[in-house]
């Protein structure tokens, strides 16, 4: 049959052609010894980077690596490794889009190390590196897979929690606040410190196209009342209670499907009937 | 921002100051035929021998300048920034109401900051006695600035049609209203029904599931009332790509029809 014999030709054809052409057009578009890759290669090689196993120098699939490895860097923050804030903003506002198409619950958390300037002072730049390393690994070591920690600059931190109900989210923050201020920072000369942060929180406004300066203002003005409050604490702004369930959605569309009955003079009635 | 009006509101300022009443048109989802219904609306009202005004509150992506045909030189941009006084941005539309069009694309008023919330304010404070009604029309969604333009309002008509989407956006509308404004009576009209009934069937539906799962923060679920419906009609694409008004166009059409039967309930009802 005709197209048997087609869909076999396809077939070997879509079989044969990559083997035979890749090297071709690898060798035409990416001859790798005309880039100058030294710098990209020692900052990769700093961070440490591992060149792929089982793949060529120079290959397409080795370039690939090292341009995946680049990206990796230039959106992670070098002290922490934590996201820094380029992935931070692309994040926000990807999850602010999927909040208002979708309407589920996000939180925004920020989190501030309290005092730290004293701990700087006190103790030197080195010991507050410590004391930021630390803290990211708690506020890490707090979330799921699925959330976003990030190092927003200095001793602020945020976090991107998609598919948070209200309740989690209060238990998270309070969580990640005890397990800093229960974890001592050993820094240079043996010394423990004992730290604290302060975290404010929002929601995003589910159902409502917002933007992320604005979702970041209202965390921010909880952070602000955490430190105003006395520090040590979180606060967070509850969101108003408008998810649309599924079980609401199914009641709602039963609708459809049942036209009434019992519906008798249609428009021009002129009268205000139905009060629900 | 100043508002400044040529003439004093009340010359006597014995005589007690008749206020507006103030209706928000709003739907969560866009393209249900929100502004269309509330230029026929108000149109309608008129015919009854009102004052009305259209204050177009959707500054992000106006389009009552589209429905109407009408590309004035000034718009509520301009008293915004300062150019023009808030009399010369007041025009008279074809449907013998007046309009106060926020002007295409403001896309820097589509953000709720405190100076947009003092200009809408001002703005709204200053037309209030000037006329018996004003409808508010938002833009779609449930953003910040629509959320606030309703709240400038006694009332609301929340438009949906017979899609899911539709009816889902305007469910989320509601249960906002609930829970941020404590809306606890609101007016639903459908728009693009293809069988008469349905209109009614969906408000008693949204009525079941606003009672079971909404409780506003007085614990009351909003009462909705269903004011009426607008027929599928093709006489309203008609006068949408003639850029008219339906009830100049066609004022016996089905859907025309339902347009008024919606303001003749509107009016029925008491105020609040």
């Amino acid at each position: 049959m005709k197209w048997v014999a087609a869909a076999r030709l396809v077939f070997i054809s879509r079989q044969k052609r990559p083997a035979r052409k890749e090297p071709a057009i690898a060798a035409e578009l990416v001859p790798p010894q005309d880039l100058r890759l030294d710098l990209a290669l020692s900052l990769l090689g700093q961070a440490g980077w591992v060149p792929p196993q089982e793949v060529a120098t120079g290959s397409a699939a080795w370039l690939q690596a090292v341009i995946d490895g680049l990206c990796d860097v230039s959106s992670r923050d070098a002290l922490t490794g934590l996201a820094n804030r380029r992935q931070f903003e692309a994040a926000i506002a990807r999850e602010v889009d999927r909040v208002a198409r979708v309407g589920e619950p996000a939180l925004l958390l920020v989190a501030d190390i309290d005092h730290f300037k004293k701990v700087n002072d006190t103790w030197g730049h080195a010991a507050g590196d410590e004391v930021i390393k630390s803290v990211a690994k708690c506020l890490q070591d707090c979330v799921r897979p699925m959330d976003l920690v990030a190092r927003l600059g200095g001793e602020e931190f945020a976090i991107i929690l998609p598919n948070c109900p209200p309740a989690f989210g209060q238990t998270v923050s309070e969580r990640i606040r005890l397990k800093v201020a229960m974890q001592p920072v050993a820094v240079i000369g043996g010394q423990n410190l004992s730290v604290t942060v302060s975290i404010g929180g929002a929601f995003a406004q589910q159902w409502v196209r917002s933007s992320s300066t604005l979702w970041c203002e209202r965390a921010d003005q909880q952070l602000y009342r955490a430190k105003a409050e006395g520090r040590n604490l979180t606060c967070l702004e509850m969101p108003p209670l408008t998810v649309v369930s599924a079980e609401e959605k199914g009641l709602l569309f039963g609708a459809l499907g049942t036209p009434s009955a019992d519906f008798d003079s249609g428009l021009g009635d002129g009268l205000p009937t139905i009060t629900e | 921002m100043m508002v400044t009006m040529s003439a004093p509101a009340t010359a006597n300022p014995t005589a007690p100051v008749r206020l507006a009443r103030t209706v928000a048109i709003t739907s969560g989802k866009g393209g249900v035929g929100k502004t269309f219904f509330s230029a026929n609306l108000a149109a309608a009202l008129s015919r009854q021998g009102l004052k009305v005004l259209v204050l177009d509150a959707d500054l992000g992506l106006a389009n009552l300048d589209v429905v109407l045909n009408l590309y004035p030189k000034i718009t509520l941009h301009d008293v915004f920034t300062g150019k023009a006084e808030l009399d010369e941005a007041i025009l008279p539309a074809p449907g013998g109401f007046s309009v106060l069009l926020a002007g295409s694309g403001l896309v820097e008023y589509s953000r709720l900051t405190p100076e947009v919330r003092d200009q809408l304010v001002s703005i709204f404070e200053a037309v209030k006695p000037r006329f018996d009604v004003i409808l508010i029309d938002t833009g779609a969604g449930i953003s910040d600035v629509v959320l606030y333009a309703v709240s400038l309002a006694h009332e609301v008509i929340v438009v949906a049609t017979p899609e899911p989407t539709s009816m889902t956006d305007a469910y989320a509308t509601i249960k906002v209203l609930s829970a941020q404004q404590g809306r606890e009576a609101l007016h639903v009209v459908v728009n693009q029904v293809g069988r008469s009934g349905d209109g009614r069937t969906i408000c008693h539906q949204l009525q079941q599931v606003v009672e079971r799962f909404v409780q506003g923060p007085s614990g009351v679920p909003p009462k909705l009332t269903h004011l009426g419906d607008i027929p599928l009609d093709s006489s309203v694409r008609e006068a949408v790509q003639k850029r008219q008004l339906l009830m100049e166009l066609h004022p016996g059409s089905a859907a025309a029809q339902g347009v008024v039967q919606v303001a003749t309930r509107l009016l029925a009802r008491a105020q609040g």
